[in-house]
């Protein structure tokens, strides 16, 4: 009874183990995913995977953005970049919102992809501040 | 023939030269094992990446609205060429090769009356390519200095290369890099990457008779994915190239280690006979300066 969980950015496989349930931060809401889920693949937002055993919370990463591939038996998530939790840090999330902001102001805002990745980048600062420390 | 000590400076100067070049393979070796450890490390995301695309691509190739970065822009005229070499020589051949191919390439285009961009990644392939295709060079990178490379690297690249092509500049792009076969053995590689080629047949995921949901829909993941795609398939190339160079320097200063030993021997050997030659000299000199008394 459990999801094999694999977390692999482009430089390296980062964790690979069996969970008995994972949330991860999906563009349009966290998706809780358990065995026997349905085939998906979703994009990610900035924000942080909760690997579960039983009730509780075992591990917790923060990703900035990525995809994941869920099947009924695993669940493969492709990160930018992962961290875990513990390593976020409020600043670097205030820096990087100041960019973002700015880079937002700057942006073509009649290209919609364009002025999406600059709304994404916001988001994922304002994560980083909520969740840091 | 040349004085003995004439002969003495010329030895210690190809034993120096062949301290260095067995100290620069030693190096080598180990920036080589490096280099593989990261292209292996790097393999995992880009198999599941594939395994995506797979999926994606099955169900959005069709779409007239498919992104220009999977379909091209429907013409063949200009072409970008990005050579990847290394910023440093004494590799052999690695870089040559990668700037010949390069260049028969563009001439290849160009007597087909297609337009030729160059993208040049590493230093040296830039300067091979300056002496005769320096109009068309549209921008370079160089990593000198650095200790490894880094996946924002990849997608610095593949950034420009999207720019160019949605700026509508350029309608094909081909990498030529050094694959890295073995360590004596690199393979100069042409692989387009605009528009993409079809991700590799492998075996499909097994859902059980169930389609994949996308959330939030293909075309959005897609938009998504194949950037990223891009910078991973540079990100590879630019990896196996880093290996080759590795590879191909090793090769190199193992030759040059070997070729300097060949070199002392004869070179001792010379002075031994022009040293023996002395000796006698000066006892028939005596033997025969002892008879005349």
């Amino acid at each position: 009874m459990a999801v094999s969980l694999e977390i692999v950015s482009p430089e390296k496989l980062l964790l690979s183990r069996p969970v008995d349930m994972v949330v991860i931060p999906g563009a349009e809401g966290d998706i809780g995913v358990l065995e026997g889920h349905t085939p998906m693949i979703v994009t990610l937002r900035g924000g942080t995977i909760d690997l579960y055993e039983g009730d509780k919370i075992v591990e917790q990463l923060f990703v900035h953005g990525g995809f994941a591939e869920v099947t009924p038996e695993r669940c493969t998530v492709l990160a930018n970049k992962a961290v875990p939790l513990g390593e976020v840090k409020k600043a670097e999330g205030e820096k990087l919102l100041a960019e973002a902001e700015a880079g937002y102001e700057a942006a073509d805002k009649s290209n919609t992809a364009i002025e999406d990745e600059a709304l994404d980048l916001i988001q994922l600062a304002r994560s980083m501040i909520d969740l840091g420390h | 023939m040349p004085s003995l000590k004439a002969l003495r400076t010329r030895i210690n100067s190809v034993k120096s030269t062949q301290k260095i070049t067995s100290a620069m393979k030693m190096v080598a070796a180990s920036k080589l094992r490096r280099a593989q450890q990261q292209a292996e490390a790097a393999r995992p995301y880009a198999e599941r990446m594939e395994r995506m695309l797979r999926a994606l691509a099955a169900s959005v190739t069709d779409s007239p609205t498919a992104p220009k970065l999977l379909i091209g822009t429907g013409q063949d005229k200009v072409h970008l060429l990005i050579p990847v070499t290394a910023d440093r020589g004494l590799a052999g051949a690695f870089n040559t090769n990668v700037g010949r191919a390069t260049r028969n390439l563009a001439r290849k285009l160009e007597a087909e009356g297609k337009t030729v961009k160059i993208l040049a990644v590493g230093r040296k392939g830039r300067d091979y390519l300056k002496r005769e295709l320096a109009s068309r060079i549209v921008g370079d990178v160089s990593y000198a200095g650095r200790k490894r490379i880094d996946f924002t690297d990849a997608q610095d690249i593949a950034t420009r290369v999207t720019a160019l092509l949605q700026g509508g500049e350029i309608d094909v792009a081909t990498i030529v890099y050094n694959r890295f076969k073995s360590v004596i053995a690199q393979i100069v590689t042409e692989q387009q990457i605009i528009p993409a080629p079809p991700p590799p047949e492998g075996e499909a995921v097994d859902l059980g008779g169930a389609t994949y949901e996308f959330e939030p829909d293909e075309e959005t993941i897609l938009a998504k994915l194949l950037p990223q795609a891009l910078a991973i398939q540079v990100y590879r190339s630019l990896l196996e190239s880093s290996a080759g160079e590795h590879g191909a320097r090793m090769t190199a200063m193992d030759n040059a280690t070997r070729n300097a030993g060949d070199m002392i021997k004869r070179l001792s050997q010379n002075y031994n006979r022009a040293r023996q030659a002395n000796i006698t000299k000066e006892l028939i000199e005596i033997i025969s300066g002892a008879e005349a008394v």
